[in-house]
């Protein structure tokens, strides 16, 4: 085993977990180093497996390397770099090193051969990123991160069943493509959806997410649904569920992000939304489509941490995250504004930005299979992205009515980190090359044809009017938009109170009773056969003769007295 | 009617100052508008109307661009004119009013669940 590879994972968590060892300076240090090493491991791991442990009875294959590990373990690495640059003045110990584990189990899961190091890597990912999340303190942090927690731990619990169906069931751990079609293997797709934000239980991504603080959102953001995309990407491709699923998650995002006041909520919901293009897109299943979801996922990741780092700034200098409170920014944050709209216009795939080369390639998908209706909702969606995303954010963040606040831009570490995934936003778009040759499958895809950057121009400035047209009816107010949650954070516990209240003191009665019984039998029992019970105690042996003759006799009794 | 569909800045409307309750994670207060302040020409009412025209012309010249490209649409409704255009406009149109239909069941307060947004 030569140093290359060592798991580039493995670099990411002792990094992270040497962190709250070190003093700043080196902490600092470190967090940049080690996602760099990470990335340069990524880059080195030869391909098939080059690592494998035994482990309860199995091989684990912790890694193992192809085009798609290598394109995920990529970004991973590069936004935990990123990331951390734009965290430099983050001072919560626990947070950074918390990311930088939760980073490590996104490479991880990208590298692991089998599911058994997928749940592995899954699970320090969900324990990691709850870190993350509680890290600000905040009563309303630990709260949702309870509930970010269980959400998890309900799906590793699920993935971890199905998975186990599936090994008794093949006997066989690898981690291939999968076809939905036994109880074992839509437990594991539905641990793998849970995690991707998928319908009902969404709504633990815009719960938690916004929790986090000015930092932690930013990698929050780009490694748990991302990791389920990778894992869709490669588990079940061209499962044709997803593609509705998807459709759903996607004007499930749009809906309520434009409801929506929370500034981090509304990038929040506009995950889901993005997500589910690519959940479309593996749906879908088509070499085109497949490449598309995860060249989308790339670019996704480096636009949406850019759109979440302008937010991050604005938190960070104002302490504001309601756009209710904000607006007017434009005038003394310019380069938080510049790259904010940026990333805003990348979200929404205008052309020569990162979303243009690659969503279009998972529409591409959809037409080409001639799914009409698909590709109807599809075209709709992206000038929701717009919407929802690509105009609402930086208009009601940086312009609309003056907030009468004139912040600065955030230090220097924040702007950098911006600046750079902006430049990536751009880069990717004019050149996209480079991207498309890191896909699983050969590119032949033409994304700057004439037609196609006229009719998205159309399709993105025709729902820019829309939304100037419908301003009024966009106008914040200090609300929020109840989801499935409400089930489970008020319904249940109502009912569960209301139980109580009314039959809480029947049922303690009963409960008592019922003890009461069975102690009596027990009691019962212990007279009866215990050692000195009638039934327990030694017999001498005339008696046993005298009970065996009377047997005798009552069986003769009844052999002549019973009608035949 | 313009006015209403086309939206401009009022001037009558008198500034606003956002008070900041909590200091910020950067440890210092964000600095409020200084006075005598020259409004940006982008937020004046002269400069959105200038921006509403530019607008109205890239739009129409992104619906006569289709006549300079060639299409190839995959599905028939493709290929009718602007498409794209009249089709992303309605598209959120609707999108807006399903949220606003949806929000009368569904919005509540942002202290609903008892937490601090």
């Amino acid at each position: 085993m030569s140093w290359t590879s060592l798991p580039p994972a493995l670099v990411l968590m002792l990094a992270g977990v040497l962190l709250p060892l070190l003093p700043r300076a080196a902490r600092q240090a470190v967090s940049l180093i080690a996602p760099l090493a990470a990335l340069g491991l990524v880059w080195t791991v030869p391909d098939g497996v080059s690592l494998s442990v035994e482990y309860l009875g199995y091989r684990v294959d912790l890694v193992e390397a192809d085009a798609l590990s290598r394109l995920f373990g990529t970004i991973f690495a590069l936004m935990a770099f990123v990331g951390c640059i734009f965290a430099l003045p983050q001072r919560n110990v626990l947070e950074l090193a918390a990311a930088l584990v939760y980073a490590g189990g996104a490479v991880g899961v990208s590298f692991a051969g089998d599911l058994i190091g997928v749940f592995i890597f899954w699970e320090l990912m969900a324990v990691a990123s709850t870190l993350v999340v509680w890290a600000p303190g905040t009563p309303e942090a630990r709260q949702a991160g309870l509930r970010y927690a269980f959400m998890h731990l309900l799906g590793g619990a699920v993935l971890m069943a199905g998975i186990a169906g599936h090994v008794a069931a093949t006997g066989s751990t690898e981690f291939t493509a999968m076809t939905a079609d036994t109880p074992a293997t839509i437990l594991i797709l539905i641990g793998f959806l849970i995690n991707a934000g998928a319908p009902p239980v969404s709504a633990w991504l815009p719960d938690a997410y916004p929790k986090a603080s000015w930092s932690g959102t930013v990698f929050l953001s780009a490694f748990t649904t991302k990791t389920a995309v990778y894992v869709l990407l490669r588990g079940f491709p061209g499962t044709e569920i997803l593609i509705w699923v998807g459709l759903y998650m996607v004007f499930y995002g749009i809906v309520y992000a434009l409801l929506e006041n929370n500034m981090r909520r509304i990038l929040a919901y506009s995950i889901i939304n993005q997500v589910g293009f690519m959940v479309v897109g593996i749906g879908i299943g088509t070499e085109v489509a497949l490449n598309g979801a995860a060249a989308h996922a790339f670019a996704h990741i480096i636009y949406k941490a850019l759109l979440l780092m302008s937010a991050g700034s604005v938190l960070y200098m104002t302490g504001l995250r309601k756009c209710t409170d904000l607006g007017g920014l434009f005038r003394s944050m310019p380069i938080t504004t510049v790259c904010g709209t940026i990333g805003a216009l990348a979200i929404s795939a205008f052309p020569w930005t990162s979303g243009f080369v690659t969503k279009s390639m998972i529409t591409q998908g959809a037409a080409d299979q001639h799914m009409l209706w698909a590709w109807l909702l599809l075209q709709a969606a992206s000038a929701g992205v717009f919407l929802h995303a690509g105009i609402k954010f930086p208009w009601f963040v940086f312009f609309q009515r003056d907030s009468g606040l004139r912040p600065k831009d955030p230090p220097w570490a924040m702007r950098l980190a911006m600046i750079a995934f902006a430049f990536l936003c751009i880069g990717i778009g004019l050149m996209p090359g480079p991207l498309y040759a890191l896909l699983p499958f050969p590119v032949d895809y033409e994304a700057y044809t004439g037609a196609h950057i006229v009719t998205q121009l159309q399709l993105l400035l025709f729902s820019g009017l829309a939304f100037f047209m419908l301003l009024p009816l966009m106008k914040r107010t200090e609300t929020i938009t109840l989801d499935f949650d409400w089930i489970w954070r008020r319904f249940l516990p109502r009912v569960a109170l209301a139980l109580r209240d009314t039959l809480g003191e029947a049922w303690t009665g009963a409960l008592g009773a019922a003890r009461r019984r069975i102690e009596g039998v027990m009691v019962w029992t212990e007279r009866t056969h215990s050692l000195h019970g009638p039934m327990g105690r030694t017999w001498p042996i005339s008696a046993s003769a005298v009970m065996v003759a009377l047997f005798l006799l009552v069986y003769l009794v009844l052999f002549f007295v019973w009608p035949r | 009617m313009m006015r209403r569909l086309f939206p401009l800045p009022d001037p009558t409307r008198p500034p606003r100052l956002v008070k900041v309750a909590r200091t910020p994670p950067s440890g210092e207060m964000p600095p409020t508008r200084p006075p005598g302040e020259k409004r940006a020409w982008i937020v004046t009412t002269e400069g959105v109307r200038t921006q509403w025209r530019v607008f109205g012309v890239v739009l129409a010249l992104t619906v006569l661009g289709e006549l300079l490209v060639h299409l190839h649409p995959h599905f028939e409704i493709e290929g009718w004119f602007g498409f794209h255009a009249w089709f992303g406009f309605l598209g959120c149109v609707v999108m807006v009013l399903v949220a606003k239909g949806l929000a009368v069941f569904l919005k509540r307060k942002d202290t609903f669940y008892d937490v601090v947004d």
